[in-house]
């Protein structure tokens, strides 16, 4: 154990915690939202989150940047950047909605129990992963380099590079904006009406068929913002790379309190400080070992996480 | 397509009634043929013998891998799947690491069995390596503490929250088993693992790189363990645990310890998960930590929940099904003569039968849960319940 690397890294440990976190937060939001509205765990989602990394290669690919080309201007990264996000957003957006379509709606309508859902995410996950396999040959693929990597603020030992700072603030206007959409417009009121208790809802008018494709394609977008993230981060993406840093994120989901928003977002963030500042102590092995020992012992003590579940009883 | 499924429902009906109309010495017996049938399939002969007329291929006969092995892959499948399905299909816990008991099992035959495992090597703990027979009743009962333990502090979680809990609890064993300077030596693993004893009349050991006599040996630990759980589930236990499944406070209510019970499905479950990883790591012969991934445990509760919870021949089923299907798809393009490649703009895509396996098996899994959310083979009392909630009429869907 090495508490001086703890003490001696701790500004540098929780940036990248936080950074990292981000990008957990904006999946688990996906899952959240799907577990409040459902009460089901989408597998998938994390296969959704593969295929945005991938819609931004594609993206940088179709202006002519591969992995060994040079880092473009300030300027126009960011507008690759911004482009690559809406693109990826817009492909998991419409992934997502495809499992609702194929994998869970037909299983709704015949009232299937529970654990049957839990079999077609399954196998929507398998089909998403491995159909990509097929068709990117299972290679690995390295993103371009976008971003300075140079730190650009530094006070003390802290310091922050361009692409966390990015990252946080994508992160924020995401989850601004998603806490915005879910509390105060006419479709969050519907998907809250529709977690609280959905054939009421339905009774009251609300079409919930919709409402749910809706929640699906809210996930995606953010599963696609968090996808150019971690792509950039990670500087390469594989067809599955989705499997771990979704079973993180749903960690996440269920660390604040599966079913709530704001828990999500606790959840992520609070999960990528754990794991950092624990892989500095017990090294780098037990990183993931670190998330799910916190996570099992706080379920023991707060048995529905953090925050508690609560996407309809939020602040109705 | 109506007029088929309602053929197709009467001819099943059909067949058990009849089934149930005939003596009991002659269901026996269909059974027994059965059992011998079973033992008789990794042999090649048995199809010549029948006089099929499949010349080099037999439709059902996997090409790429020997059929005794695939069969024995299903064989500790299907041990797992029944071991799954006391935890899930009777007392209703959703474990979503249950491959983490199989790893227990299998780990505690190899350290103690192989001359290289650390123990030995480096530790010094023992003087000799045990003989397999001797680890296996050691390896059932610690992964069966393991359940024990795992189970006092998360058995209090429910629904979704159990899930994550054991999905956690199997990734953590995972990492502990890959640390390569501990005594499960990680990703190197440890080889040489003890096989289970017995020599045939020349002298020779019956269990070596044949596949044959560890189906066999499987397929019979699959017999007594289907006799074990069903007077299990059949005793005050079972019903304990069925009536949990149902309804967990209802079941307090009426004086059932539930916290008790659940403890005791999931260790029994584990147990048995256990003796499938000291039987699979006898076989093997080599265990590292790479093989105890994650995808495990979820293709485990695949097969449970394929084959239909809370039935003993359903979980038998799923089991088989999980292993089969994928590899009778690597055979298929072989046995039709399916292109292996094609080349799009200049570059090749594999499109093999074994490049995609996966990949139809996950379009079958949703097939057939959209057509039997049931499960291919669900128990009666259980599929009456479902079809009853599918006539519920459904508020705006």
């Amino acid at each position: 154990m090495q508490f001086n690397d703890l003490i001696n890294g701790f500004p540098v440990l929780t940036v990248t915690g936080l950074t990292q976190g981000a990008i957990y937060a904006l999946i688990a939001l996906g899952y959240t939202l799907v577990y409040g509205v459902l009460r089901l765990i989408n597998f998938a989602h994390s296969d959704v989150f593969m295929i945005g990394t991938f819609g931004a290669i594609w993206t940088w690919s179709a202006f002519g940047f591969d992995a060994n080309s040079p880092r473009p201007s300030l300027g126009e990264a960011l507008g690759l950047i911004a482009l690559a996000i809406v693109v990826a957003a817009l492909l998991c957006g419409l992934f997502a909605m495809l499992v609702e379509i194929t994998a869970y709606r037909p299983l709704r309508a015949r009232n299937a129990p529970p654990l049957a859902f839990l079999i077609t995410a399954i196998g929507a996950s398998f089909v998403l992963s491995e159909g990509m396999g097929a068709f990117t040959n299972r290679r690995q693929f390295g993103v371009p380099a976008m971003l300075p990597t140079d730190p650009v603020v530094s006070l003390g030992g802290w310091s922050l590079t361009p692409l966390q700072i990015s990252t946080l603030a994508v992160a924020v206007i995401a989850m601004v904006a998603l806490d915005w959409f879910v509390q105060r417009t006419r479709f969050g009121r519907g998907i809250r009406a529709v977690a609280q208790d959905s054939n009421t809802a339905a009774l009251m008018g609300v079409n919930k068929n919709r409402v749910i494709l809706l929640v699906f394609l809210i996930g995606g977008l953010m599963a696609g913002v968090a996808a150019v993230m971690s792509d950039m981060k990670a500087a390469s993406t594989r067809f599955n790379v989705g499997f771990l840093i979704g079973l993180k994120a749903f960690a996440a989901a269920v660390l604040g309190g599966i079913g709530n928003l704001r828990g999500a977002a606790l959840g992520g963030i609070l999960l990528g400080l754990v794991e950092n500042y624990g892989s500095a102590v017990f090294g780098t092995n037990f990183r993931d070992f670190i998330g799910f020992l916190v996570l099992i012992l706080l379920l023991m003590f707060r048995p529905t996480g953090l925050l508690g579940e609560s996407l309809g009883r939020a602040r109705a | 397509m109506t007029d088929v499924r309602t053929r197709w429902r009467n001819f099943r009906h059909g067949v058990s009634q009849r089934w149930d109309r005939l003596p009991k010495a002659s269901r026996i017996g269909i059974v027994l043929v059965f059992v011998v049938f079973l033992y008789a399939l990794p042999n090649k002969g048995f199809y010549e013998y029948l006089g099929l007329p499949l010349g080099e291929y037999i439709p059902l006969y996997t090409t790429r891998n020997d059929m005794a092995t695939v069969l024995f892959q299903c064989g500790y499948y299907i041990l797992l799947a029944l071991g799954l399905n006391i935890v899930v299909g009777y007392a209703g816990l959703l474990d979503l690491g249950f491959f983490g008991f199989f790893a227990v099992g299998a780990y505690t035959v190899a350290t103690l069995t192989s001359p290289q495992s650390k123990i030995f090597t480096e530790y010094n703990w023992l003087e000799s390596p045990w003989p397999w027979l001797a680890a296996l009743p050691l390896a059932i009962a610690l992964s069966f503490a393991a359940g024990v333990i795992l189970g006092f502090p998360v058995l209090r979680l429910r629904g979704d929250y159990l899930a994550i809990v054991t999905l956690g609890f199997a990734e953590m064993i995972r990492i502990v088993a890959q640390q390569n300077d501990w005594i499960f030596n990680g990703d190197r693993g440890i080889p040489n693992i003890g096989r289970p004893p017995g020599s045939n009349a020349n002298g020779s050991p019956i269990f070596q790189f044949d596949a044959k006599p560890y189906y066999w040996l499987i397929l019979t630990v699959i017999i007594g363990m289907v006799f074990l759980i069903r007077n299990l589930v059949r005793s005050r236990v079972g019903r304990a645990w069925i009536a949990i499944r149902e309804d967990e406070d209802a079941a307090e209510l009426m004086g059932v310890p539930t916290y008790k019970f659940k403890i005791w499905a999931f260790a029994m479950g584990a147990g048995i998960g256990g003796f499938s990883g000291a039987l699979w790591a006898g076989q093997i012969g080599f265990v590292n930590a790479s093989t105890f991934k994650l995808e495990q445990s979820i293709l485990v509760l695949a097969a449970v929940l394929l084959g239909g919870a809370g039935n003993i021949f359903g979980a038998i089923l799923g089991g088989f099904l999980v292993i089969y299907v994928p590899e009778w798809l690597r055979s298929v393009g072989d046995v039709f003569g399916l292109p292996e490649q094609v080349r799009i703009g200049g570059e090749p895509y594999d499109i093999s039968a074994t490049n995609l396996r996966y990949l139809f098996f996950g379009i079958i899994l949703i097939v057939v849960m959209i057509f039997r959310p049931q499960g291919l083979w669900p128990n009666r009392r259980r599929a009456a319940e479902l079809k009853d909630r599918e006539k519920e009429a459904m508020v705006g869907a």
